[in-house]
C-alpha cells in the first residue's frame, strides 16, 4: 500500500483547466467601469537633472484627467530597508533611460499617449556611468549622492593565506556573467480602485503582494488597514515581479487623484526597462589544492553592475558569495563583493538570484583544476563534497544532501565516463553542481513574526477553502497547497478551494521568491491541516468509539483505526464537529529556524534547507559558424520528496531552458545607456530549436523540516547548467568559455585563435579591487575546537 | 468614430464599431470581451495572441479586424466543443503548461497543425511552433502533448 494517496504522484496543475480554456484572469484582463488609462513619461537620457516639466499642454487636452510629477510623488521607497532609494516619479534626478518623470491618465490609451508626448521636460545631462569600471573611477559622477559603490562586503572564514600556504598548487581565473532579463511572457498591468469609503483596491502582476502593500501604505502616505492588495495569477515572474515598480505606485496615486479606477498595462519595450534582471558580474577566483586533490582555501571576489537603484542588490551581493561554498568543504574561505551603481535599468533578483553567476564560475574553474591535476572533474568534485548534516565554511547549516547521489545518477545515465575527452572533434560533455536554498531564513524587514501563513474553513457541504497568500505564478503553488492539505485530510484536491494573494482575505506569505512557497507556505498549510484533522477527531471519536488519536482520515472518510466498517462520510464528520466546536477553522504557521551566523551579513544565504543538483550537458560546436546546439542535458536533483513529479519534471526542464538561453544567447545589453535591442525579436532567447532534450533525474533525500519531506525546485536546477554547457564547449572544441552568453561571434573569434594554441573567451583584466577592509569570521569548527579546549 | 465591423468569431456573428487602426486583439480583448488571446508584445514577436482566421494560424495583434470580415476566427474560447479539445486535455495532462499566459497561442498554433497534419513528427511540431514563445515550460512538453493529442481518435 502506498505510504501517501496523492503525494509523489503525478497529477496535473489545479489551475490547468482554467488556463487552456482562456478563463484565468490575469491582472491585464480585468476592467472596470469608467476606469482612466495610465501612460508613464520616461527619461530619454541616461543621466540628467530635471530642470522643468510643463504639464500644461498635456492637461489641455480632452480626455486627460490627471497628470502627475514627481512633486506628487516625494517618498522615497525601496524593497529592502537599507536601500530607499527610489520615487514613484522622479522628482530631480533621472538615473537610467526609462526612468519615469511623469504619469498620465486619460479615457483611453491612445489618448494617454498623446498626453504623454506633449508634456514638456527639460534636462540638463550628466555625466553617464555605464560600466563597474566607470564607477569605480574617483571622478565618476555620483549617482545617488556618496560614491558609487553601493554596497562591498569583505569576509574571511578561517585563513585564507595559510590555506594556500599549505598548498600543493595553485590557481586563479576570471569570469564574466552578463546580465540578462525575466522576459516573462506576461507584460507588468496593474489596476487600481478607490471605493467610496476611501479603501484602495490594487490588483497587480506581482510575486510579493504582501511588499507592496507595506510600499503603498509608505508611499501614498495611507495605513495598510485601508489598501487591500490583489495578486492576480502572475503570467511568468522569475523574480521580475518581485520588486515594487513605479507604474503600481503611479496607478494607485491617479486613482486618487482622479476618483475614478486607472489601469497600467507597460509595453514591452518598458518590460526591458523595468528589468531587475540578472546583474552583469565579474568573477574572481582562485583556490589551492593538496596533491590528494582536496581544496585547501577558495578565494572568491563578485563585482556586479546593479544599474540605478538599489533593488534587492544588496541581499544579491551577499548571495554571490553566500552559496558558493554550499557545495564543497572549504576550510577557508575569503569572500569580497561588491555592487556599483551605474546609469542603467536596476538589477535586480532573476531565478537563482545573485547565485548562478559565482557558480558558473566556481564550476568552470574546477574543470580547470582537474585539467591540471590530472583528475576527472566528476571525481575532483567527489573529493570535496559537503557531508549531509554539517555546517559550511561560512556557517550554512546543511541539513539532507543527495548531492552525491546525485552526481552518481547523473554520470550514469549520461555516460559521461565514456564520453567526456573522448567525443569526436566539435562535440563534448560537460559536468557541473550546485546547489539553492529552500526560501531565505530571514525576511526582508525585521521581524519575528511567521514567513507563512495559512487559514482553512469548512463549509456546511464540507468543502475545505484554504486562505493563503501565496500567488502562484507558474510554479504551482496552488497546486501544491491543495495537494497538502487533501492529503493530510484524506481528501481529494477537487474537495478544496483556495483564495490566495489577497491582502483582505488571506494571511501573509511574503511572496514568491527565493524558492521559498512549497517549504514555507506547504508547512504552514500542512500544520493548519492537521490542526483542523485534531478538530474533527477530538469531536467524532466518541460517535466511533476510539480515542481521537485512534482517528484515520482516507478516502474521504473518517473512520476508526482498524475497523473500517465504523466510520462516517467527510460530510458527516465535519457536521458533528462543527455542532462541538462551531466554526470549523484552523491556521497553521511557518517560521524558519534562526540560523543566522555569527557575523554582520550572515542574514544572507541561511535557509532552513538546500537542494543539490548535479548537471552532464552534451553540446555540438559547429567551427565554421561559431553555433553551439546543446543536444542533451542530465540534470539529477534532490528535491527531499518529489510532492507531485510532474510539477518537478517542469520546474526542472524550465530551470534547463532558462539555462541554455544564459549561456548561449541572452544579454540585457545597452548603448550609451540605451536598451540594445528592447523587442522579443533582438533579445534572443531559445524557441523550440534551441532547446535540448532533458532527462530529469529526482533524488528524494527527504528532508527533515520539509513539508512531506520537500525542499524546493524552482531555482537550484538553473545552476549547474550554465557551467555544465561551458565546460562541454571546451571538451568539443578546446575554448575555455569564461564568459557568458557564449555567442557566435565570440567563439568563432576564439576558434581562430585556438588554431595556435589554448584559447578562451572572457575578460582580461579584473576592476579594481574595492572592497574595504576584511572582516575574519570565526568558522563553525573553530567553534567546535574552543568548546573542546583546543 | 469608428467603424462598423462585422465578425464572425467562435461560430457567433458579432457586430461592433471600432476605431479603423483598432487591431484584431484590441477588439476581441476590449471590444468582444474575449480575454483569452494574450497580449505579449503587439509586434508579432511573442505568439501569444495567436488566433484562427478560416483556419489558419495568425498573429492577432497585427492584423486588422477589416481585413477579416466574412472570414471564421477561432480563440481558445472557441476550442471547447461542451468537453475539452483532445490539446486542452493534453495540455492539462502532460504539464504543458505552467504560467499559462503563451498557452492560449500554442493551443491555436497546435490546431491549425493537427487539422492540416494530423499525424505531424516532431519536426513538424517544431516547425509549427517555434514562433510561440514560453519562458517556462522549456517547450519539451508542449511537444508531448501535440503528440499525445495527435494520438487520440477524432469523433
Amino acid at each position: 500500500m502506498p505510504e501517501f494517496a496523492l503525494i509523489g504522484r503525478a497529477r496535473p496543475r489545479v489551475d490547468a483547466a482554467g488556463k487552456v480554456t482562456g478563463t484565468t484572469r490575469y491582472a491585464d484582463d480585468l476592467a472596470l467601469p469608467g476606469q482612466l488609462w495610465c501612460t508613464l513619461v520616461r527619461s530619454p537620457l541616461p543621466h540628467a537633472r530635471i530642470v522643468r516639466i510643463d504639464p500644461a499642454p498635456a492637461l489641455a487636452l480632452e480626455g486627460v484627467a490627471a497628470v502627475l510629477t514627481g512633486g506628487d510623488l516625494q517618498t522615497t521607497y525601496g524593497i529592502l530597508p537599507v536601500s530607499q532609494d527610489e520615487q514613484a516619479l522622479c522628482a530631480d534626478t533621472v538615473r537610467y533611460v526609462g526612468d519615469p518623470v511623469a504619469a498620465v491618465a486619460a479615457v483611453d490609451e491612445a489618448t494617454a499617449a498623446r498626453a504623454a508626448a506633449l508634456i514638456v521636460v527639460e534636462y540638463e545631462p550628466l555625466s553617464a556611468v555605464l560600466s563597474i569600471e566607470d564607477a569605480l573611477r574617483s571622478a565618476a559622477e555620483p549617482i545617488h549622492g556618496g560614491g558609487n559603490v553601493q554596497k562591498a562586503v569583505a569576509l574571511e572564514f578561517g585563513d585564507v593565506a595559510q590555506g594556500l600556504r599549505e598548498a600543493a598548487y595553485q590557481r586563479d581565473d576570471l569570469f564574466f556573467y552578463d546580465g540578462s532579463t525575466h522576459l516573462a511572457m506576461e507584460e507588468h498591468a496593474v489596476l487600481a480602485s478607490f471605493a467610496p469609503d476611501g479603501i484602495l483596491t490594487l490588483w497587480s502582476s506581482t510575486q510579493t503582494p504582501h511588499y507592496l502593500h507595506r510600499v503603498l501604505s509608505k508611499v501614498l502616505g495611507m495605513p495598510m488597514s485601508r489598501i487591500r492588495v490583489i495578486a492576480t495569477p502572475v503570467g511568468g515572474g522569475f523574480g521580475g515581479k518581485s520588486d515594487v515598480l513605479n507604474h503600481e505606485l503611479v496607478a494607485a496615486a491617479l486613482a486618487r487623484a482622479t476618483g475614478h479606477p486607472v489601469k497600467c498595462v507597460l509595453t514591452r519595450e518598458e518590460v526591458f526597462y523595468a528589468h531587475r534582471g540578472r546583474h552583469p558580474a565579474v568573477i574572481w577566483i582562485r583556490t589551492g589544492w593538496g596533491r590528494d586533490g582536496r581544496v585547501t582555501a577558495l578565494h572568491l571576489r563578485t563585482w556586479l553592475d546593479g544599474g540605478a537603484y538599489g533593488s534587492y542588490g544588496v541581499a544579491t551581493t551577499y548571495y554571490t558569495g553566500a552559496l558558493a561554498p554550499l557545495t564543497y568543504r572549504i576550510p577557508h574561505y575569503r569572500f569580497e563583493g561588491l555592487r556599483v551603481f551605474t546609469n542603467k535599468p536596476a538589477c535586480g533578483p532573476k531565478r537563482g538570484h545573485g547565485t548562478p553567476q559565482p557558480r558558473f564560475a566556481l564550476e568552470c574553474h574546477l574543470d580547470k583544476v582537474a585539467e591540471d591535476l590530472g583528475f576527472d572533474p566528476v571525481e575532483l568534485r567527489r573529493r570535496n563534497l559537503v557531508a549531509p548534516f554539517s555546517p559550511t565554511v561560512n556557517w550554512l547549516r546543511v541539513t539532507s544532501c543527495g548531492l552525491a547521489e546525485c552526481i552518481d545518477r547523473v554520470v550514469a545515465a549520461s555516460g559521461f565516463a565514456q564520453k567526456h575527452r573522448r567525443l569526436p572533434p566539435g562535440r563534448g560533455v560537460g559536468f557541473a553542481v550546485s546547489g539553492y536554498l529552500s526560501g531565505a531564513g530571514l525576511p526582508i524587514y525585521w521581524n519575528d513574526l511567521p514567513h507563512s501563513e495559512v487559514h482553512l474553513t469548512v463549509d456546511r457541504g464540507g468543502r475545505v477553502c484554504i486562505f493563503s497568500g501565496a500567488i502562484d505564478i507558474g510554479q504551482g503553488s496552488d497546486s501544491i497547497l491543495i495537494a497538502v492539505v487533501a492529503e493530510v485530510l484524506g481528501l481529494q484536491p477537487e474537495d478544496i478551494q483556495l483564495v490566495t494573494a489577497d491582502t483582505a482575505l488571506t494571511p501573509v506569505d511574503l511572496g514568491s521568491y527565493s524558492s521559498r512557497v512549497t517549504f514555507m507556505a506547504g508547512n504552514a498549510a500542512v500544520q493548519a491541516a492537521q490542526r483542523m484533522r485534531a478538530l474533527i477527531a477530538r469531536a467524532v471519536a466518541p460517535r466511533l468509539g476510539v480515542p481521537p488519536e485512534e482517528v484515520r482520515f482516507a478516502d474521504g472518510h473518517v473512520a476508526a483505526a482498524g475497523d473500517g466498517a465504523r466510520r462516517l462520510r467527510w460530510q458527516e464528520a465535519c457536521t458533528v464537529a462543527e455542532a462541538v466546536h462551531g466554526t470549523l477553522s484552523a491556521s497553521g504557521a511557518y517560521t524558519p529556524p534562526k540560523l543566522a551566523g555569527p557575523y554582520r551579513g550572515s542574514g544572507v544565504g541561511p535557509s532552513a534547507a538546500y537542494s543539490f543538483s548535479a548537471c552532464v550537458a552534451e553540446v555540438a560546436v559547429d567551427e565554421e559558424t561559431g553555433e553551439v546546439q546543446v543536444e542533451k542535458v542530465w540534470l539529477a536533483h534532490d528535491i527531499g520528496r518529489a510532492l507531485n513529479p510532474l510539477l518537478v519534471a517542469g520546474q526542472v526542464e524550465g530551470s534547463v531552458y532558462m539555462a541554455v538561453g544564459e549561456a548561449l544567447f541572452e544579454r540585457q545589453g545597452y548603448r550609451r545607456g540605451a536598451h540594445a535591442g528592447p523587442s522579443m525579436l533582438e533579445y534572443k532567447s531559445p524557441t523550440m530549436y534551441e532547446m535540448p532534450a532533458v532527462e530529469t533525474i529526482l533524488v528524494e533525500s527527504i528532508d527533515p523540516e520539509g513539508p512531506f519531506g520537500a525542499k524546493e525546485c524552482g531555482q537550484g536546477p538553473l545552476l549547474p547548467v550554465v557551467p555544465a554547457i561551458a565546460n562541454a564547449i571546451y571538451d568539443a572544441v578546446g575554448v575555455r568559455v569564461d564568459e557568458v552568453p557564449a555567442t557566435p561571434d565570440k567563439l568563432l573569434r576564439a576558434l581562430t585563435r585556438a588554431k595556435g594554441g589554448p584559447a578562451r573567451i572572457g575578460p582580461t583584466a579584473a576592476p579594481p579591487a574595492a572592497f574595504g577592509p576584511v572582516t575574519k569570521v570565526r568558522r563553525p569548527e573553530d567553534e567546535d575546537a574552543a568548546a573542546a579546549g583546543i | 468614430m469608428g467603424e462598423r465591423l462585422a465578425l464572425s468569431v467562435n461560430g457567433r456573428l458579432r457586430e461592433l464599431v471600432a476605431p479603423v487602426s483598432t487591431t484584431l486583439l484590441e477588439v476581441l480583448r476590449e471590444d468582444l470581451g474575449l480575454t483569452g488571446t494574450k497580449h505579449g508584445c503587439e509586434l508579432g514577436e511573442c505568439g501569444a495572441c495567436t488566433v484562427l482566421i478560416d483556419g489558419a494560424p495568425a498573429l492577432a495583434c497585427l492584423v486588422l479586424p477589416v481585413e477579416v470580415q466574412g472570414k471564421e476566427i477561432t480563440t481558445v474560447e472557441g476550442l471547447a466543443d461542451g468537453a475539452l479539445h483532445p490539446l486542452q486535455r493534453a495540455f492539462m495532462d502532460h504539464g504543458a503548461l505552467q504560467c499559462g499566459y503563451c498557452t492560449s497561442g500554442f493551443l491555436l498554433a497546435a490546431k491549425a497543425l493537427l487539422d492540416r497534419t494530423p499525424s505531424p513528427t516532431r519536426e513538424e511540431i517544431t516547425e509549427a511552433l517555434s514562433g510561440n514563445l514560453c519562458r517556462c515550460t522549456g517547450y519539451l512538453r508542449i511537444v508531448e502533448a501535440v503528440e499525445a493529442a495527435a494520438r487520440v481518435p477524432h469523433a
